[in-house]
């Protein structure tokens, strides 16, 4: 029953974190939505794990928790770097990537 | 004494350390190798000192053999060392059964195979013991005739070296106790045969003549080592059975091969194998065309390869394994044997060849081989005491008239020896040589009292008394001819006018000039015009004397020289005594030393009396006891006196008991039949002695150019001065076959068949790969990967206009299509 | 029998002692050449200290059962294991691998191949020689077969680099060759491994289980393993990869490749087909038999139409090789016994015979035979030590060669386990007969190359006066002067071992006889229980 509510609060913050990776300019603004994301997953794990009993989900939490701690890190430094080179951090004036 | 009775036999430390006698040469080789060219004497003091030893020990072991031998027979005391090689007391033993006298042997493993092992030592047999000292006695004068004889060669050091480990070489063969030991001294001398007779290897010819009397003695090889390995397999589970031996140990194959339960095809391949080893190292026919050759070597080295060493290596063999060839070729029932047939073959074609030779060492070479074949003929009609007897005797002439004609080439013809261009008339100037090589001459050809005498008339006797009549009379035929050839070389080289060197010319100014300048640049050897290669006169001109520059014409040899011509002189003339058959009806059997302490005896032995002895596992008798076996008695009592057909080698010995020797026949000694061979070799004498007078004396004119006038006279010369085209055959046809063409072939084979086919199916896999390359990789394969990738890049153009590039439009693809995946999955599984 | 497994690191220690000199070697810069050179020896002289402690510590009185045993996990996945050993069959010839090692990177010294660069050479031979010494101490069909292949690609590299004109041809033909070869060999290990119930690739547990295959699944997996193991021997008509490979190869990889590499193929018949295919082995031998014997009359009858001296001894490797494989094919104690001499024997002569060969390139420039004449006189001592090895090569008794081929002749005369006698009896005659070609041969050699005067072409470089003295010590001066000079003390400080080793086997044979016989007797007393 709990575990409801946890899973609905995992949709409504992965929501929030998809809101700001599409709609926000600044960079960091969208790494932070990307940590949302994440946390969404977590917390989803969290509560799967919560629901079968078995240990798996919270374990993969942890490393999820590592692994954006991680992308963090490399993200901050990217966007230092694009910040150095261009004095802007606006990411729709980037098109570096463009096919 | 009694068949049942035991003695102790004596033994003592020379027979139980034989083995210093091979080991002290051999050990002296290699000093001589490292240290010999700093000694003052350049080696050849260690060389000599070796010898000497050598002779010593070998003495004492013959003194404690005949004590050994007289123990057996009652404890008498020791007759002293004239007594084996010089006269004997005569003593009464008429009638008595002479036990067996086992050898005395020391052995080492050597090598093993499963559980049998194989021993290296020494085996001191009366055979052995009688070579060991006759070889240690004779090379120990030729080294020391070597001395001054090759003094100022370039390879002074070498020579030495290379002459000790020969004696070495034959001394390992002599005492060995087995097969494989026997194969090592055989070989040994092979080599060294190689490294003397090839001595002076700037010459192409001397190089060829040592390549050829090694290889033709290789090819007599493979006999022995297929022969080896015949008697192994047979004789083995025997020995290993009854003996505790093994089937390499000659012991056990001379007790296998007369047990009666041998295998007759055993033997009877064993003993041809053997016997073509024989051939290619005795220089029988028709593998006696290196022995000629050989004397491209110095004149020492010749002298002790055809006296003692190398080529009686193949007699010996024959005769230390005896009991095998008996058997094999039914010596025993009288039949023609094959030994006795090339015997007797070689005994007239080698005589023959000798009256063509104008090089007085070829006439000599000739002369061995003819020797060697009455040897053989002896062994090969079951006269095993006089063929031995004959070695011996053999050996003091044979090395003697070496001798001779070397003191002759070094100081009378001015190392030239062509006797029709540089010798003649030498008698007046060198006494001693020419009194030295009459004797020996006398003793070659069979005149009474000399040593050849005793030996060959015995021969001869044995062969017709054990049935070989026509043999006999080969055999007499052959000393028919013995004495005119050596009456050719004799009236050639001491007789007549001096012609050539003998006369003080030195073959014209610019022969001497080099001569000279030899002197200058020690061991450049003249250039000398040789004739068709190994054709050539050997000649020992390579050598620069010191004294001899002083004089001009021939004179007489230094001491060093002449004291082991005398000696050997003094041997062939007595030397006949140690076994003086003919007396023997006069002076009782006692005087026959040799028979009584070489020739073993054909008592059987019981099984239990014989042991092995220990690491090796050679075997002898039980604490040195004899006995005969408690039924031996008739079997073997008729050594001398009863028939022809029984005792061991006719019929199988007792069960338990193993017979050693044959049981031979000795002719009884008739004074008619030494009258009639006296005779037939007096008118020898007497038809040669007066054409080499109308000959060459006289040029009497029916004789001189009867070769150019008469056909048949000159087909038979050429015939003969081409040496019956055997040469021919070997190095034209079967040489030239084997190196040209059938190498050639080989090796076309090779690069066009085998390594083309590599090649070829290299080439066909390039050629296959580069096909399918341009077909299938390139035009399909590759075909639909460049089809892909134009699929891709058409379908990347159409897509482009998605990336922007800008991250949020990505992001918001990305969570699209995971929006539409989740859906899908959730409708999936929904329903 | 069961394997005793005292100072069990060991083998693996000798084994992989060389790689340590690698490693160093790795960070010391190209041009220090002498530093490359003394890392080199010293590393391959550790390794034959390791080697001769090996010797020592080795119990003789039980040289039939495998000592310094390991048994560990490598690959489990495929039951493969890291299982080594050492016995009487093998010992003789993993120490002749580290001395010939040895003494090849001493004459390296001062006789680099002319491609030059020390480090990558030496590195190449310390590698070649952990293969080589690993194949010897292999217990484990996976391990013996990744060292018998690790092998290939150094001598590939020495011959390709360091090599003659042709040396892209040879060592491109002796890398396929083999490699062909390797691959049925690897089908048959795998067939083996499958057959007897896909348990283990250890030694004992094939021999143990490999008898008990189908007879014709026997045959069929020693097919397989002879094509392997017969291109490395060579025999014929597998040989013709030899004569280029030695040919072009430079003299250091002419005597690895002749005193070690061939063995590996007999090796591996002694070792791994005869004793696990007991049935296959039986009908097999005829065939190798025949071919052996082919191989000595076909080898000499080569030599004697080869002009060049180096492709010659090539050649007498494919005849002495034939000694061996008759040997091996009669599967008597006798013939495997003098089969595994007769490869100790060859590895030493043959050796020694392309060491002077190397030599006489290094002085003539050249090899062809007839160019050369009166090598005793410009070179007297090179010119001996040619003659010895002649003298040894065609199996002089009292010299190693011997014990090779004469125990292999005899046994012809009675093989093993019902193998047909008429047709070895006709082999052992016929194989007696090559020695007689190989006397033709090599004396040929030796009369052509060493006696008679020097041609003209060589002897300018040298004054009269010297060039017939006696005294050696004319002969040290020469070496700065570019002419021919007689053997250097490098020479004689990486020949003398060889030299010994030939006539102390030669006149004392139990030496080894007593190392191999244990081993070969319970080898053929198994071969003897199975076969019935």
């Amino acid at each position: 029953m709990l575990a409801v509510n946890f899973l609905l609060l995992g949709a409504a913050l992965f929501c929030i974190g998809v809101y700001g990776v599409i709609a926000r300019r600044n960079a960091v603004m969208v790494l932070m939505s990307i940590e949302l994301i994440l946390n969404a997953v977590s917390l989803n794990f969290v509560a799967f794990a919560l629901m079968s009993g078995a240990i798996d989900g919270q374990v993969f939490a942890l490393y999820v928790i590592a692994v954006a701690a991680a992308e963090v890190g490399v993200g901050l430094a990217m966007v230092l770097m694009i910040y150095r080179n261009r004095k802007s951090i606006a990411l729709d004036e980037l098109s570096e990537m463009k096919g | 004494m009694l068949a049942a009775e035991a003695a102790q036999l004596s033994s003592g430390w020379f027979l139980e350390n034989v083995w210093l006698i091979a080991l002290i040469p051999i050990v002296s080789f290699a000093l001589i190798i490292a240290f010999g060219k700093h000694l003052p004497m350049k080696g050849s003091e260690i060389g000599l000192a070796s010898m000497f030893a050598s002779l010593v020990l070998a003495t004492g072991t013959a003194i404690q053999w005949i004590q050994r031998t007289n123990s057996a027979s009652g404890g008498e005391e020791s007759l002293g060392m004239l007594q084996a090689f010089g006269r004997s007391m005569p003593r009464a033993t008429e009638g008595e059964v002479q036990p067996f006298i086992e050898p005395v042997v020391h052995t080492w493993v050597w090598w093993s195979n499963g559980p049998l092992e194989f021993g290296i030592g020494s085996s001191a047999s009366g055979l052995s013991v009688l070579l060991l000292w006759l070889v240690a006695f004779i090379s120990l004068l030729v080294q020391v005739f070597s001395l001054d004889y090759v003094r100022g060669d370039r390879r002074y050091t070498h020579f030495f070296a290379a002459i000790t480990l020969f004696s070495g070489g034959m001394l390992v063969m002599l005492m060995a106790p087995n097969m494989v030991q026997l194969i090592l001294g055989w070989e040994i001398m092979g080599l060294c045969s190689f490294l003397l007779i090839g001595h002076w290897w700037e010459e192409e010819a001397n190089s060829r003549a040592a390549l050829k009397a090694f290889f033709t003695v290789r090819v007599g090889d493979v006999g022995l080592l297929v022969g080896t390995a015949i008697i192994f397999f047979g004789a083995n589970a025997w020995a290993v059975d009854n003996l505790d031996s093994n089937g390499f140990d000659i012991n056990a194959i001379q007790a296998w091969a007369l047990s009666g339960e041998a295998n007759s095809k055993f033997l009877l391949w064993g003993a041809i194998a053997l016997f073509i080893a024989c051939i290619g190292k005795s220089g029988q026919f028709p593998l006696h065309t290196w022995l000629p050759d050989a004397m491209a070597g110095p004149t020492p080295v010749s002298s002790l390869l055809h006296s003692s060493t190398m080529v009686v290596a193949g007699v010996f063999l024959v005769a230390q394994l005896y009991p095998v060839f008996w058997q094999a070729f039914d010596i025993g029932q009288g039949s023609l044997t094959f030994i006795a047939v090339i015997g007797a073959i070689t005994i007239i074609i080698a005589a023959l060849l000798a009256f063509v030779q104008d090089d007085i060492k070829k006439v000599l070479a000739y002369s061995t081989v003819s020797q060697l074949g009455y040897m053989m003929l002896g062994l090969g009609t079951g006269a095993w005491l006089p063929a031995v007897f004959h070695i011996f005797t053999h050996a003091f002439f044979k090395c003697c008239l070496f001798l001779c004609a070397g003191s002759v080439s070094h100081s009378g013809s001015h190392h030239s020896f062509d006797m029709k261009k540089d010798m003649g008339g030498l008698r007046k100037k060198m006494p001693i040589t020419f009194t030295a090589w009459i004797i020996s001459t006398l003793a070659l050809t069979g005149i009474f009292p000399f040593a050849g005498f005793w030996s060959k008339d015995e021969i001869i006797d044995n062969v017709g008394n054990n049935g070989y009549t026509f043999l006999m009379w080969v055999g007499l035929g052959g000393a028919v001819l013995t004495a005119a050839y050596m009456t050719r070389a004799t009236y050639l080289t001491f007789f007549g006018e001096p012609r050539g060197a003998a006369a003080g010319e030195h073959n014209g100014d610019e022969h001497s000039e080099e001569h000279e300048m030899e002197h200058i640049s020690v061991g450049a050897h003249e250039p000398r015009s040789l004739g068709a290669a190994a054709n050539a006169h050997g000649a020992d001109d390579h050598d620069a004397h010191d004294d001899h520059h002083a004089s001009d014409g021939p004179h007489e040899s230094g001491p060093l020289l002449l004291i082991p011509i005398v000696i050997l002189a003094f041997f062939a003339l007595f030397a006949g005594l140690a076994n003086p058959t003919p007396l023997a009806s006069r002076f009782g059997e006692g005087i026959e030393s040799m028979k009584k302490y070489v020739e073993p005896s054909s008592t059987p032995v019981a099984f239990e009396d014989v042991i092995a002895t220990g690491p090796g596992e050679s075997i002898m008798l039980v604490d040195g006891r004899v006995s005969a076996s408690p039924n031996a008695e008739g079997a073997a009592g008729g050594e001398e006196g009863a028939g022809h057909s029984s005792g061991c080698g006719f019929d199988a010995p007792e069960p338990g008991t193993a017979c050693f020797f044959p049981s031979v026949t000795h002719a009884e000694p008739s004074f008619n039949k030494i009258l009639l061979s006296l005779g037939v070799v007096a008118a020898g004498y007497a038809v040669a002695i007066a054409f080499n007078i109308a000959f060459y004396g006289r040029k009497n004119k029916h004789l001189v150019g009867l070769t150019e006038r008469s056909k048949v006279m000159r087909g038979g010369f050429l015939f003969l001065k081409n040496k019956y085209y055997l040469d021919a055959l070997y190095e034209n046809v079967i040489v030239r076959a084997v190196a040209h063409p059938i190498a050639k072939g080989t090796n076309w084979f090779n690069q066009n068949v085998l390594d083309a086919t590599v090649n070829a199916a290299g080439e066909g896999a390039r050629r296959t790969g580069v096909w399918v390359y341009d077909n299938i990789d390139q035009r399909i394969v590759d075909g639909a990967v460049d089809g892909s990738g134009w699929i891709a890049e058409e379908t990347g153009h159409g897509l482009q206009s998605t990336q922007s590039g800008k991250v949020s439009q990505y992001g918001a693809l990305l969570f699209g299509a995971a929006a539409v995946g989740a859906i899908v999955l959730v409708l999936v599984n929904v329903s | 029998m069961e394997p005793l497994t005292d100072q069990n690191w060991l083998l693996s220690v000798g084994t992989f002692l060389p790689l340590v000199g690698v490693l160093v070697m790795m960070f010391i810069p190209r041009s220090e050449e002498a530093t490359h050179k003394l890392i080199g020896i010293v590393t391959a002289g550790a390794t034959l200290a390791v080697g001769i402690f090996t010797l020592f510590a080795f119990d003789y009185s039980k040289a039939g059962r495998l000592q310094f045993f390991v048994d560990a996990e490598w690959i489990p996945v495929i039951n493969a294991g890291y299982t080594v050993g050492m016995d009487g069959i093998s010992l003789p010839l993993y120490i002749l691998s580290m001395a010939v090692t040895f003494l090849v990177m001493i004459y390296s010294w001062d006789n680099m191949p002319d491609a030059g660069n020390p480090k990558a050479f030496f590195i190449l031979m310390l590698i070649l020689q952990v293969g080589m010494a690993g194949t010897f101490m292999a217990q484990d069909l996976i391990l013996f077969f990744v060292f018998f292949e690790l092998v290939l690609l150094p001598m590939f590299f020495m011959i390709g680099v360091w090599g003659g004109e042709q040396r892209k041809y040879a060592s491109l033909k002796f890398f396929l060759y083999t490699m062909f070869g390797s691959a049925f060999m690897l089908v048959a290990f795998i067939a083996l491994y499958f057959q007897t119930g896909a348990t283990s690739f250890g030694f004992q547990h094939l021999i143990e289980a490999g008898a008990g295959i189908d007879h014709n699944v026997q045959v069929w997996i020693f097919a397989g393993m002879f094509l392997g193991f017969a291109v490395k021997v060579p025999m014929f008509p597998f040989h013709t990869w030899l004569p280029d490979a030695h040919t072009q190869a430079p003299t250091q990889g002419s005597v690895i490749l002749a005193a070690i590499l061939l063995k590996l193929g007999t090796y591996g018949f002694v070792r791994i087909a005869i004793p696990m295919l007991p049935e296959g082995a039986v009908e097999w031998a005829p065939v190798i038999g025949i071919l052996a014997v082919i191989g000595i009359i076909y080898g000499a009858l080569g030599c004697l139409a080869q002009t060049d001296m180096k492709r010659l001894i090539a050649f007498s490797s494919v005849a002495h090789m034939g000694f061996v494989m008759l040997g091996i094919s009669t599967l008597t104690t006798f013939g495997i016994n003098a089969a595994l001499f007769g490869m100790v024997a060859h590895g030493l002569i043959t050796g020694m015979l392309f060491f002077v060969a190397g030599s006489v390139k290094h002085r003539y420039h050249t090899l062809e035979i007839k160019r050369l004449s009166g090598m005793l006189i410009q070179a007297p001592r090179l010119g001996w030590i040619l003659g010895f090895a002649a003298m040894a090569s065609l199996g002089l008794p009292g010299l190693a060669g011997f014990w090779g081929e004469f125990p292999a002749i005899l046994s012809a005369y009675s093989p093993n386990f019902g193998l047909s006698e008429p047709l070895f009896r006709t082999l052992m005659v016929i194989a007696a007969i090559g020695t007689v070609l190989a006397a033709g041969y090599l004396l040929w050699l030796y009369q052509r190359t060493a006696f008679g005067e020097p041609s003209e072409e060589f002897s300018d470089s040298h004054g009269a006066g010297v060039a017939h003295s006696l005294s050696s010590a004319a002969n040290d001066d020469d070496h700065a002067h570019g002419g021919i000079y007689d053997v250097t003390p490098i020479e004689w400080i990486a020949w003398t071992p060889f030299l010994v080793g030939i006539v102390v086997l030669g006149v004392y044979p139990q030496l080894l006889f007593k190392v191999f016989n244990p081993g070969v007797s319970e080898l053929v007393a198994r071969l003897g229980e199975t076969l019935g």
